[in-house]
């Protein structure tokens, strides 16, 4: 074994050396190779990974289409639908509605993410970052932080658009950056949902469709676009008392516009870090089965 | 000498396809090993194994000395993969590509920036260095790929397939780029279909049939199993085909074989000098022969004198084993 390992301490020793340009050679000069992968190295390599993501971005911002027009088209669609039966004015549903559509739109934001997944993995790409000495889950939180860029998008234009049609926050700045903080964790946790889609996804085709089915019943089995859930049926009051989703709106609702916050943040976050916890090993265990 | 690469009796199911049925293969340092072998053999599973992208159902392959299994990760600082599908990014341009890579090994910003031109600069990249990768031809993104596998000097190179789908002088530019990577010392293994390109780069030629190895050796040893090159001939009129037949069968030893539709007799030669003899004698008895070449055998005809059988394309099993 120890004339086995000397060609890799002889390679190490000469990167390090001052012939290498600074260069740092991932264990070091000296070391025999390294077994292990921090957590620092996995933070910085997923950083790089999502440099990656946001730099396709920059070539291509086409691809942030659908986050630019679709909370102006659900904005504009829900706000004259509903606006009149069931605030009275649409001026006053806006203030209903635009907080719903935070937590509405940080669900539908995730969804592409499992599509560009599944791409990544079909295409190759995937298959060098496996054979690099980085952390196996790595590629997975480059691509869910990388994705921040379309949540940051999304609700600029959401809360950019709301205002010019006359959306007023009543709250403070700290309960307003709460309410966005709020939904950018959510967000987060409901990516690895995305991501997991991605990977058990046999195409990225696929990806979308499976990807509607449980956005839908979440997005609009909740409070986002009713907070009166009195005339609903019983089993569906039920359902949107515990979608996490009706939590999340409710907690902007309170954070944007006034009324009693609760413990719904809490139950928010309990949701959020609930998924992560779930969905998380499972996904990687999932990326681990394909390699 | 260091044996770098170790695998013994590699087996891997696919569902209810066999891709591998027990390989053992050894590399030493600073050489190339080619697994040689037709779609489907089983070589882009086996380099998936070495590589850590799969794990073996049975057997044991090392890097180093390092278990492919129980020591993936330091494996992988040991090794780069050229996959048969390039595994650049089409959307970043051809130095975010390389930055990126040189970030995920460890360079700091300044290091990636210099050693991503560096090696741009080295595979005649420069010039479209800002363009974006799908902007790229075949034979560009296929170097820039190597340039990518390359960033961190491995010790072990995995070059699957490269040069499927290139032209003949991006064929070329890639055997010298080979050769230049093996001059620094790595041990390199590729894949390839090609005859010729086995006998070009490699040092041992491992060739590959339905998941097992079914002869291994140098490409001289091989070669003499072989044949070392194939005479071709065939009759300018077809109701001569049998006559020349028999004339290349009297000259070389043995019966030749007979390509019923296009009327080509070929056999396998180990003397040059055959040539003019069979030549001659269709000179003598009048035949005019319409084609008349001494070439490599093709790996289809190595396959016929090693296992009896011809190379058949399976199904798309290797694909599958890349994406299941």
């Amino acid at each position: 074994m120890t004339t086995l390992r000397e060609p890799i301490e002889g390679r190490k020793a000469a990167r390090g050396g001052p012939g290498a340009s600074g260069t740092r050679a991932p264990g070091g000069p000296g070391q025999a190779a390294r077994r292990r992968i921090g957590v620092r190295q996995t933070l910085a390599n997923g950083l790089t990974l999502a440099w990656r993501n946001v730099t396709q971005l920059k070539h291509s911002p086409e691809k942030l289409m659908d986050v630019t027009l679709m909370p102006i088209v659900f904005l504009v669609l829900f706000l004259y639908v509903f606006g009149g039966v069931v605030s009275g004015s649409t001026q006053a549903y806006l203030e209903v509605l635009l907080p719903g559509l935070i937590g509405q739109m940080a669900m539908f934001a995730t969804m592409s993410l499992g599509t560009a997944l599944c791409e990544d993995i079909h295409k190759g790409v995937f298959d060098r970052f496996r054979s690099l000495p980085i952390a196996r889950s790595a590629p997975l939180i480059g691509a869910v932080l990388g994705d921040t860029v379309r949540f940051c998008v999304v609700m600029a234009v959401l809360t950019g658009f709301g205002s010019a049609l006359g959306f007023r926050f009543h709250t403070g700045p700290l309960d307003i950056l709460a309410a966005y903080g709020l939904a950018y964790v959510f967000y987060l946790a409901v990516c690895w949902i995305s991501v997991l889609i991605g990977l058990v996804a046999p195409s990225p085709e696929t990806v979308q469709g499976i990807s509607f089915i449980w956005v839908m019943p979440l997005v609009f089995g909740s409070s986002v676009l009713l907070p009166n859930t009195r005339t609903m049926p019983g089993w569906l009051q039920a359902w949107v008392n515990v979608n996490p989703v009706t939590k999340l709106a409710d907690s902007v609702r309170a954070l944007t516009v006034g009324g009693p916050v609760g413990s719904n943040p809490l139950i928010t976050l309990a949701w959020a870090a609930g998924i992560v916890i779930v969905v998380f090993p499972i996904a990687m265990r999932m990326y681990r089965r394909r390699a | 000498m260091t044996t770098v690469i170790e695998a013994e009796g590699l087996t891997k199911r696919f569902g209810a396809t066999l891709a591998l049925a027990g390989v053992d293969l050894a590399a030493e340092g600073g050489r190339v090993l080619a697994l040689l072998g037709p779609n489907g053999a089983g070589k882009t599973t086996i380099v998936r194994i070495l590589a850590t992208l799969l794990k073996p159902d049975a057997g044991r392959a090392r890097i180093c000395g390092y278990d492919v299994v129980d020591d993936a990760v330091a494996v992988r600082q040991l090794l780069a993969l050229t996959g048969q599908y390039a595994s650049v990014d089409d959307e970043l341009t051809g130095t975010e590509n390389l930055i990126m890579i040189c970030r995920l090994l460890g360079f700091g910003r300044a290091a990636a920036r210099a050693r991503a031109r560096e090696m741009l600069e080295r595979f005649e990249l420069a010039g479209a260095a800002g363009r974006a990768v799908k902007t790229y031809s075949g034979g560009m993104r296929r170097r820039l790929d190597l340039a990518a596998s390359l960033l961190g000097d491995p010790e072990v190179l995995f070059l699957d397939e490269p040069t499927t789908g290139l032209d003949p002088r991006g064929r070329g530019e890639m055997w010298d780029t080979v050769r230049g990577v093996t001059a620094r010392g790595a041990t390199v293994l590729l894949t390839t279909q090609y005859l010729e390109e086995a006998d070009e780069l490699a040092d041992q030629i491992a060739v590959i049939d339905h998941g097992v190895v079914v002869a291994y050796g140098t490409p001289a040893g091989l070669k003499e199993r072989t044949g070392s090159q194939t005479l071709a001939v065939r009759a300018a009129d077809r109701g001569t085909t049998e006559q020349v037949a028999g004339i290349v069968a009297a000259v070389a030893g043995v019966r030749p074989d007979v390509a019923a539709d296009s009327g080509l007799v070929t056999v396998a030669v180990s003397d040059p000098a055959m040539v003019p003899a069979v030549l001659r004698r269709l000179d003598d008895a009048g035949i005019v022969a319409a084609e008349l070449s001494l070439r490599l055998p093709s790996l289809d005809e190595v396959f016929l004198t090693l296992t009896g059988h011809r190379a058949e394309e399976e199904s798309d099993l290797e694909r599958n084993g890349r994406v299941a």
